[in-house]
């Protein structure tokens, strides 16, 4: 059991709480460091691919967790950045500037559509980006003097002022920073006013607009940069497929993104980096585990789909926190031994709560 | 003359996604969930109507009701199992544990040995008659799928203002808590509303099965129904009849005179006017919540 003794004020918002959160924090970024002597290629690719979904994961969820709306269209904003990427580094952009254009782009198109969506309310929103998705995935497909259409496009190797960083480690390092700095600015940004006028909205529209909070501004800022962290991600995957066409950003992307915050665990930062380890370990997890099934039902192609599926029920019924919320319980578990009781993080229903009013 | 037929076809398949619609807004009403599941249960009860007459080789009239009677249960069970547990959750819950049904119910289609990945033809009694009316030659399909969509409707209206069950229903949409009060067993009646739903998805599925194929995608199709639903005004059961008829009228005529690719769209660009122009849709209530 650890005591913090607040002896200052800075302590609240300070991102290391205790000793505890410098030293694994610290062991993580060694192990990143060191990560391509460490481990091999091919799981060196799938950790810059955690990286890369972590980065779209913390933008859905500063979106859906931190701000309590959700996109079910969020594979859009990353199709924008990956082709705005593949445009401009065709081009000859050195890469931060053009990392930089997707973000302001899928930024700008995030705040067309946030616009008139967010004044409504819910499962609206839910709709507007649904529909939104769709139409890009098409103008993508069609738009074939930029996009190359459903033929796909394929996007040169990062240049960085000359430098081409084309090998598998050069691209690990700039992933790391990346996601470095994007977690570090979403901390930042929840620790400040702008972040917990965003946890107020997420709480209750009402009260938080009755502290002066101007919903629709927030909304859409949280919005916009939601998109943006969503083109950053966008942009980085499409340097590492190499080659991207629209289909990659269909609906079925959307879900996996939502599937991916969801399961991490709404609501935290934690979340969106375990939901993006779940995303890219399951699938070999499944590979794995159907040669131990009957032929009739291991080699079945919609086998992925109901294990997601079932996976995704089972963590909405029975662990609504995510895997983070499950790690927490863990954690307090050890930390109260043997004072844990069960009912430590029960949810408390709300049946009162209801959207439409009289 | 081709415009009319063209108008014509769009009427019909509004019709389907106006059923789609009705499916949504049903569940809406009564528990204030969204179920994203719905294209996929209208997929379940082709398949179910398919597998009575193909591998059990039951007639077209026997069919029909046999495959009801499943999907209402399926619809049911579904409530019963995955949805009531978690009544009371945040909205968002519901709709990913939609998604997770989703999923399940596709993967398990796709699952089906030698039939899961395979599109099939729906041998429906009435597929390859058409009728000449003055130059619109016009599908029996078509046809039937607007009767009956018609014909459900009448149903459903007399349901919901004569008999018991749909008053009660009424009245637990309204207002669940009051309704409770007043003695009408609302859970129960969730679990109604969702085999309700089953079956209007799965009269959409059977009716639009010999227009296009039977195969494990044709979900997908659920999606389209959303705009209808929001068009409408997500509350209102006439609503999402009419709005299922806007989309599918205006989809059609986008495929013949716009250029290629906007009829996949024309439905998502309407919502989206919608949504900017009059939220709350054309039947829906401007409702605002006050503390």
């Amino acid at each position: 059991m650890r005591f913090i003794f607040k002896t200052d004020y800075d302590q609240d918002i300070r991102l290391a709480k205790h000793g505890g959160h410098v030293f694994w924090y610290g062991l993580l970024m060694v192990f990143l460091l060191t990560a391509p002597w460490l481990i091999e290629e091919y799981w060196l690719a799938q950790l810059t691919f955690v990286m890369i979904y972590s980065i779209v994961g913390l933008g859905l969820m500063l979106l859906a967790g931190f701000t309590g709306l959700f996109s079910i269209g969020h594979a859009a904003f990353l199709g924008v950045g990956a082709y705005t990427e593949a445009v401009l580094s065709a081009q000859g952009w050195p890469f931060p500037l053009s990392l930089a254009m997707s973000a302001g782009l899928s930024a700008a198109v995030g705040a067309i559509v946030g616009l008139p969506a967010l004044r409504v309310k819910g499962i609206y929103l839910g709709i507007a980006t649904l529909s939104f998705g769709f139409i890009v995935e098409e103008g993508l497909a069609r738009w074939e003097s930029v996009t190359g259409g459903n033929a796909g496009k394929h996007v040169k190797a990062i240049n960085l002022f000359g430098y081409e960083a084309s090998s598998n480690e050069a691209f690990y390092w700039i992933c790391l920073v990346v996601t470095v700095v994007c977690t570090l600015a979403v901390l930042n940004l929840l620790r400040s006013a702008t972040g917990r006028a965003f946890v107020a909205i997420r709480d209750s529209e009402i009260s938080a607009q009755s502290m002066g909070i101007h919903l629709a501004r927030y909304k859409t800022l949280s919005f916009m940069i939601s998109a943006a962290l969503a083109g950053i991600g966008g942009a980085l995957y499409a340097h590492k497929l190499q080659f991207i066409s629209p289909d990659q950003f269909n609906f079925l992307q959307s879900i996996d993104l939502l599937l991916m915050v969801v399961i991490g665990g709404l609501g935290s930062i934690h979340g969106a980096f375990l939901g993006a380890l779940f995303l890219i370990t399951m699938p070999q997890l499944i590979s794995l585990g159907k040669d131990y099934l009957p032929d009739a039902i291991g080699q079945a192609p919609g086998l992925q789909a109901v294990v997601y599926g079932l996976v995704l029920i089972g963590f909405v019924m029975f662990e609504p926190m995510g895997l983070y919320g499950r790690w927490l319980k863990i954690r307090t578990w050890f930390q109260l031994f043997p004072f844990y009781r069960k009912g430590m993080f029960k949810r408390q229903k709300s049946f009162q709560k209801s959207d439409r009013l009289k | 003359m081709q415009e009319l037929q063209v108008i014509f076809s769009g009427v019909a398949q509004g019709c389907i996604y106006g059923l789609i619609a009705l499916g949504f807004v049903l569940i809406y009403k009564a528990t204030e969930t969204v179920s994203f599941a719905q294209g996929e249960l209208m997929m379940l009860g082709a398949f179910c109507g398919l597998g009575a007459m193909q591998w059990l080789g039951w007639p077209y009239w026997l069919a029909v009701p046999s495959a009801l009677l499943a999907m209402g249960l399926v619809g049911w069970l579904t409530e019963r199992v995955a949805i009531r547990p978690i009544l009371g959750q945040p909205a968002f819950s519901v709709v990913m544990l939609t998604f997770g049904i989703v999923y399940v119910a596709r993967g398990l289609v796709t699952m089906i040995p030698n039939v899961g990945t395979e599109t099939h033809a729906f041998p429906a009694p009435y597929k390859d008659v058409s009728f000449d009316m003055g130059g619109v030659v016009i599908g029996a399909t078509q046809l039937v799928v607007v009767a009956a969509t018609a014909g459900l409707c009448l149903l459903l209206y007399f349901t919901f203002r004569y008999s018991r069950v749909g008053i009660a229903m009424q009245a637990s949409s309204q207002n669940q808590l009051a309704a409770y009060y007043m003695g009408i067993p609302v859970k129960r009646l969730n679990g109604l509303v969702w085999a309700l739903a089953a079956m209007v998805a799965t009269v959409a599925g059977l009716l639009l099965a010999p227009i296009t194929f039977v195969h494990a995608n044709m979900g997908f199709i659920g999606l389209k129904a959303f705009p209808a639903a929001v068009v409408g005004g997500f509350s209102s059961l006439p609503g999402a009849i009419v709005g299922g008829l806007i989309i599918g009228v205006v989809e059609a005529m986008a495929g013949f005179w716009l250029p290629e690719g906007f009829k996949d769209i024309a439905a998502y660009i309407v919502v989206l006017l919608m949504l900017v122009l009059k939220p709350n849709g054309l039947f829906g209530e401007n409702l605002r919540k006050k503390v």
